[in-house]
């Protein structure tokens, strides 16, 4: 019982890169509890899927051919049965939207502790997880107890497997019960419409810091002086205040300017996905702790209403 | 049809802050409503208001203190509330997801609900996984993250968006009984208003203890031990601009210039 399960993750035929992260972070478990890594590949064309999560560190990869595209119910099944086979030490999961829509379930189900979003492990005989509270002010230390345990782990905190592997694959047949309330009728597309903000050279980005919709009348007034592109962070799209293809981030848009001007915006993880690959990133915001400063390459410590008018000067 | 719906007084850090043991310092937290579950009492209003729920209950575990942010839930429309705490639950530093279940569960066994709402995640710890471990619990049916909710009253379905990352929504029907964890931006949550708040002082809030619900002691021992708590290291090599606001502009307004995406 020393063994890791890590379940990988795939969207309309592409496995999505959080498969390639939980394999690093269930590695370096398994390197610690002394056990094996096993990779958990369900639904759609489990086969190509398989051999491309074949990569340096997996021991083992089981794959369950029910189902095509993510369904909670078969993910469920097949790693209630995957568990009860392996009897794994950790059970490691993506902290993704489909990783929530099951996770719980499968801890509640198997009775196991679970700690969600950890953005760290470390195993001395015992599971510690690192995660974030209060919208990433603090990091604490959570001792996860039990003798087995669920983890869902942050995309892109640990890197992607590489290489080749030479891990025994196999399908692994479950008894799923079909017989589900739930049915999965689509697909949708957001965020389209008269702009693209992923082509933009420029942007200027605003956040929660506008305080009020009024205010966004300056934050346009600097698009227009500067000819820049204007986005937002989550909290302004939410109000109605811009629409949604104008948002940065994890379920927005990713963007790769040559310049992001970050206004008002905090800089949670959500957002930074969406961001973190601009050439500079420049942040103006009151708060010199927030998280934005982390990642920018300037920035200044201010009030965006008295440096906006400002900076509007600047360019009239 | 009863809605019930999970609320959560959270406690919010101010930009300065000092730690004291696994705790932030209780100088510097504020308490309100939990952001999501905001959006989650304002979707079970509106299910009131334009017909298929004909009450709307929320519940939470929390102290004594909860009561004022359990009134503007119920100032914005709710019902009746239920709040569960005990002794018992004082010395745990984190309820984790099994004990949140268990207490949940134990209310959703008394009020029979049709449909449950959650927020997709609280603001303080975040584990954004209750609703669902509640769901599988009950044996109901579920969906996480939900941004669009349309409800077939004769049919007792719920056509759901899932909001997926990347700009994809997932589209979903879910028979009911069933949990959802409402993402923001669903719809725009109300202010209460001066009569809603008047109303609110007159709605219940019933306490309950562990032994009011059927549970004892052992329902609520957490697995997840907090064992410390620190600011993260600042890892930013920003350039930081000094001075006045002018002075800051000026400098931000070369650097466009020099990286050519400004004139």
């Amino acid at each position: 019982m020393s063994d890791v399960l890590a379940v990988t993750e795939h969207r309309r035929g592409e496995l999505r890169d959080v498969s390639y992260e939980v394999i690093t972070a269930g590695r370096e478990l398994a390197d610690a509890t002394g056990g094996d890594l096993h990779l958990a590949v369900i639904s759609g064309d489990t086969e190509r899927f398989a051999e491309d999560l074949d990569r340096e560190g997996v021991d083992y990869i089981h794959t369950v051919s029910d189902g095509e595209e993510f369904n909670h119910d078969v993910y469920v099944q097949a790693i209630e049965a995957l568990h009860a086979e392996l009897d794994p030490e950790v059970v490691v999961m993506p902290n993704s939207v489909n990783g929530l829509d099951y996770a719980p379930a499968v801890a509640n189900r198997l009775d196991l502790p679970l700690a969600t979003d950890a953005v760290g492990m470390e195993y001395d005989g015992g599971l510690t997880v690192t995660r974030e509270m209060y919208g990433s002010k603090v990091e604490t230390a959570v001792e996860v107890g039990g003798d087995q345990q669920a983890v869902t782990v942050r995309g892109a905190e640990w890197p992607a497997a590489e290489g080749v592997g030479d891990a025994e694959i196999s399908a692994f047949d479950v008894d799923i019960d079909t017989d589900a309330g739930s049915t999965v009728t689509g697909f949708e597309e957001v965020g389209g419409g008269d702009v693209d903000i992923s082509e933009a050279d420029f942007i200027v980005s605003i956040g929660r810091g506008i305080e009020e919709e009024e205010n966004l009348d300056l934050i346009r007034d600097l698009v227009e002086a500067t000819d820049a592109t204007l986005a937002s962070s989550r909290p302004i799209v939410d109000n109605g205040w811009l629409p949604k293809n104008r948002q940065v981030g994890q379920s927005g848009k990713v963007v790769t300017p040559t310049v992001y001007l970050a206004i008002g915006i905090s800089g949670a993880v959500q957002h930074v996905a969406g961001m973190k690959g601009a050439d500079n990133i420049i942040a103006v915001n009151t708060d010199p702790n927030a998280p934005i400063f982390d990642i920018a390459d300037y920035g200044i410590v201010g009030d965006l209403f008295e440096v906006v008018p400002e900076l509007i000067e600047q360019f009239s | 049809m009863k809605v019930l719906v999970t609320v959560k007084e959270v406690a919010e850090v101010a930009d300065d802050f000092e730690i004291a043991g696994t705790e932030v310092d209780e100088r510097y937290l504020e308490y309100d409503l939990n952001e999501w579950d905001d959006y989650a009492v304002e979707e079970a209003v509106q299910l009131k208001e334009d017909g298929p729920a004909d009450e709307v209950v929320t519940v939470t575990i929390g102290p004594e203190r909860a009561e004022e942010t359990i009134r503007m839930a119920l100032a914005k429309g709710a019902d009746r509330a239920v709040r569960v705490w005990d002794d018992a639950l004082e010395d745990v530093d984190m309820l984790d997801v099994e004990t949140k279940t268990n207490l949940l569960a134990a209310v959703v066994e008394e009020e029979d609900p049709d449909l449950i709402l959650t927020g997709v995640q609280s603001g303080d710890d975040a584990l954004g996984a209750t609703g669902v471990s509640l769901a599988d619990q009950l044996g109901f049916q579920w969906g996480a993250v939900v941004n669009a909710l349309d409800f077939d009253a004769d049919a007792g379905v719920a056509s759901v968006h899932r909001e997926l990352e990347g700009g994809v929504e997932e589209l979903t029907d879910i028979e009911i009984p069933a949990v959802l964890t409402i993402q923001t931006g669903i719809n725009e949550p109300r202010y209460a208003s001066l009569r809603g708040i008047r109303q609110a002082q007159s709605k219940e809030i019933a306490a309950k203890t562990l032994g009011d619900i059927g549970l004892d002691a052992g329902a609520v021992e957490s697995d997840l031990t907090l064992t410390s708590m620190y600011e993260p290291e600042s890892e930013s090599d920003a350039t930081i601009f000094e001075g006045d606001a002018g002075e800051t502009a000026g400098q931000l307004a070369e650097v466009l210039r020099e990286k050519g995406v400004a004139e």
